[in-house]
């Protein structure tokens, strides 16, 4: 065991921060300062090409694909790295990246590779996630969206929700049942769709937090020649596999929310002194910190068996469970570490402003990428081996359910 | 970077949960404790003999010369088996309290008999509700005799030697104390742990020497001594909170109820997936602060704290859950259940509880980021 760097790493560090310290000032988004949706994925793309060109975008992905063909450590190192800076590296860019270009990778024919790699490494091609349906969200195979062959085309009929950035990506990946008389999770074909195909309509969702970042896509008579169909017919729940691992891998990592918490206890007056003086505030403080730690720890542990080509399984959501009830009550204790003036603070007051928003956005975390629930039945059944839900679903064809 | 155990250290992992699944059966532990036993000695000579007690003693005093790492493998099989053992007491403090504080002849006089197993000894650092806080401390050593009382003291019935956390002019010393003279008394308590037994030493001006020198103030090498130790049984904790994992998820595989395994209930599945994390984030820590206790001092301290925090909690949450699960059988002395959820109290306030580490812990970040709030 050795948490130090090897020379390697260390080097690749020195390497990545001293490229970024160069290429990343200008990228920088201003503080403070919330942008305009299609102004920062205009930015995020102009960053993308600055990585592409320095060698350091797709840091994993081979040589041979147009990525660096680096290690799961080095794309960890620049991901520290990159972190330093408050650069535009959003849904717009991260999905390609995180989702798309995997599952394409592992199951797209060549043309498609070329069609697509290169392109979304430089930030040409952004992409979004139409998957989840009004009434398939943890249980994604129930999707009704339906894909009939009409020659070289498939013609696409459904609602996709929860497609962040669908307004302003260019391409989507999209899973849709091709074979309704089969069962619900055989039934299914992966596809990427053109975002301004004929029939695609994208409609914002107004959220809790006040914001419309997430949409909902209506897919209406959309043609969609075959050429565009991500492995074979009947494989899109392989694909969906390929890319939700790589959504619980890149959630894997989450920046310290603990200390802030504690700056602002030692910053609120209470009696005498702050309200870190109180014994229980501190005990909920030093818990949570424990665990984030032990959760930094822990990723490094699946990181080392990452790059050891072994495969955590459903530990990998072992970290974003942890993360997302913390990260909750730690924006939650921030109400009360304020008190009354929590509710309506200063227009000054950053921190409990920012608080606000953290508090509503953290409820996002314990659904998406694998809701809370749903990872307990991950870890229980795969980690632990107990018995899978029952299922009345299970082997009866999708059309007669 | 590689976060894992190396292959050795995996094989001695191996090596002593092999040996402790044979030799401390819940059986035999049952037979401890209608027998009275203070502790299993056949065991201790079986770990004596495979060098598990010198492990991290120096080649030069008689020890394996090992890691901190190494230690925390033992120490984690020694929490999954519950073994009754003065283990902690005798190597992962007063050894290490020797080893740390002792001048060269201490070291040589005693690191090699408590390496081979040939004596025991016990810590003997609280004094009554007032736990080891500077004003509780009144043990006081001067000229060669050290008076007072000190209470609990965990293995003190069957050592032959204490390292005692005294005062020594006017401050916080730690004193050798060989414990078979006419000055020392034994008084037995009525220990919650069935399995390790705890006493009042009480000391009237018995024959005693000071660790070291005697000049400088002890106060520093206690609070790395503690750091150490608090590693160990951070490791002790993530041992026995996945044992209870382990029981309570084979209890719930077996078990039958309404038609069905009570393993395939969600409420049983997501408890036991909340414990599993919790294992697992207390092994994380457990690992780092191993690491940093050979690696990084300078950031032990902290990593001892978290390490302590997470696996209080792991364990914590196993003991409970573990007799929860079993539900009636839980609560019968063939359940098995109760000697970690005895066991746990013990780990949970042994060398500070929750609120010490919380402190302890929160003093490493700086209380403002700099900024004007």
């Amino acid at each position: 065991m050795d948490f130090n760097e090897t020379a390697e790493e260390a080097a690749f560090r020195a390497e990545a921060a001293a490229w970024l310290a160069e290429h990343a000032p200008r990228h920088v988004l201003p503080e403070g300062v919330r942008l305009d949706d299609a102004e920062e994925a205009q930015r995020g793309r102009a960053w993308q090409r600055e990585l592409y060109d320095g060698g350091y975008a797709g840091i994993t992905l081979p040589k041979a694909l147009g990525g660096r063909g680096g290690t799961a450590i080095e794309a960890v190192v620049f991901a520290e790295e990159e972190d330093k800076y408050n650069l535009p590296r959003g849904p717009y860019v991260k999905i390609g990246l995180g989702m798309a270009l995997p599952v394409i990778a592992k199951h797209g024919s060549p043309e498609q590779i070329a069609q697509f790699v290169e392109k979304t490494l430089k930030g040409e091609l952004t992409w979004c996630q139409l998957f989840s349906e009004p009434s398939a969200g943890s249980d994604l195979a129930n999707l009704r969206t339906r894909a009939v062959r009409e020659g070289d085309e498939w013609v696409v009929n459904g609602q996709k929700v929860w497609s962040s950035w669908a307004h302003l990506t260019d391409w989507g990946i999209l899973v849709a049942r091709s074979d309704p008389s089969l069962p619900k999770h055989k039934g299914l074909t992966f596809f990427v769709v053109k975002m301004d195909s004929p029939g695609v309509e994208v409609r914002p969702i107004r959220q809790i937090s006040g914001a419309s970042d997430f949409n909902e896509t209506f897919l209406t008579d959309v043609r969609i020649p075959d050429a565009q169909r991500i492995g074979k017919v009947g494989d899109g729940w392989a694909c969906c596999m390929t890319v939700l691992m790589g959504e619980r891998l890149g959630t894997a990592a989450h920046a310290g929310a603990v200390e802030g918490i504690i700056h602002l206890a030692a910053a609120t007056p209470s009696h005498e002194g702050t309200a870190y003086d109180d014994g229980a505030v501190r005990m909920r403080l030093a818990e949570a910190l424990a665990e984030q730690r032990a959760e930094a720890h822990f990723n490094a542990r699946l990181r080392t068996m990452v790059s050891r080509g072994e495969d955590p399984g459903a530990m990998a959501g072992m970290g974003k469970l942890s993360f997302a009830s913390r990260n909750q009550k730690m924006f939650g204790l921030a109400f009360e570490l304020r008190g009354l003036d929590s509710l309506a603070p200063s227009p000054d007051d950053a921190v409990m402003l920012d608080a606000h928003y953290e508090y509503i956005w953290s409820t996002v975390w314990r659904i998406a990428g694998g809701a809370d629930e749903v990872l307990r039945n991950q870890i229980s059944e795969r980690v632990l081996g107990m018995p899978g839900e029952i299922r009345a679903d299970k082997n009866v064809p999708f059309n007669q359910l | 970077m590689n976060f894992d155990l190396s292959d050795e250290q995996k094989m001695l992992a191996d090596q002593a949960r092999t040996m402790l699944s044979e030799l401390s059966t819940p059986d035999r532990i049952r037979h401890l404790i209608d027998s009275g036993a203070e502790w299993d000695e056949p065991l201790w000579r079986q770990l004596a003999d495979m060098g598990f007690l010198g492990a991290a003693i120096p080649e030069s005093a008689g020890g394996l010369g090992m890691t901190e790492l190494d230690l925390g493998v033992i120490s984690e099989e020694l929490g999954r088996a519950n073994a009754s053992l003065p283990f902690f007491s005798s190597i992962v403090l007063a050894a290490e309290a020797i080893r740390l504080a002792g001048s060269e002849a201490q070291q040589q006089a005693w690191l090699p008999r408590l390496a081979s197993g040939e004596i025991v000894a016990c810590f003997a650092y609280a004094e009554g509700p007032g736990g080891w806080s500077d004003s509780a401390i009144k043990a006081e050593f001067a000229g060669g005799k050290l008076t007072g009382t000190k209470t609990p003291v965990a293995d003190a019935g069957i050592a032959q030697l204490a390292v005692v956390l005294c005062r020594s002019g006017g401050q916080q010393a730690l004193a050798l104390v060989e414990l078979d003279q006419g000055e020392v008394t034994r008084e037995k308590r009525q220990s919650f742990d069935e399995l390790r037994a705890h006493y009042a030493l009480h000391f009237a001006g018995a024959k005693a020497e000071l660790l070291g020198d005697g000049g400088a103030d002890a106060g520093a090498v206690i609070a790395e001594l503690f750091d150490r130790a608090a590693v160990q049984a951070a490791f002790e904790q993530v041992g026995a909170a996945h044992a209870c994992l382990d029981m309570a998820r084979n209890y719930a595989m077996d078990r039958q109820i309404f038609g069905r395994s009570l393993a395939s209930f969600q409420a049983i599945k997501h408890k036991l997936a909340d414990l599993a994390v919790a294992v697992e984030l207390a092994r994380s820590n457990a690992y780092f602060a191993a690491w940093a206790a050979g690696e990084a001092p300078a950031e032990l301290s902290a990593a001892a704290a978290a390490a302590r925090l997470t696996g209080l909690r792991a364990f914590e949450m196993g003991a409970r859950e573990n007799l929860q699960v079993h539900g009636g059988i839980g609560y019968t002395f063939e359940g098995n259940c109760h000697f970690y959820y005895r066991r746990e109290r013990t780990l949970a306030v042994s060398l500070g509880s929750r609120q010490y580490w919380a402190d302890r812990l929160l003093a490493s970040v700086p209380a403002s980021d700099g900024k004007a709030a």
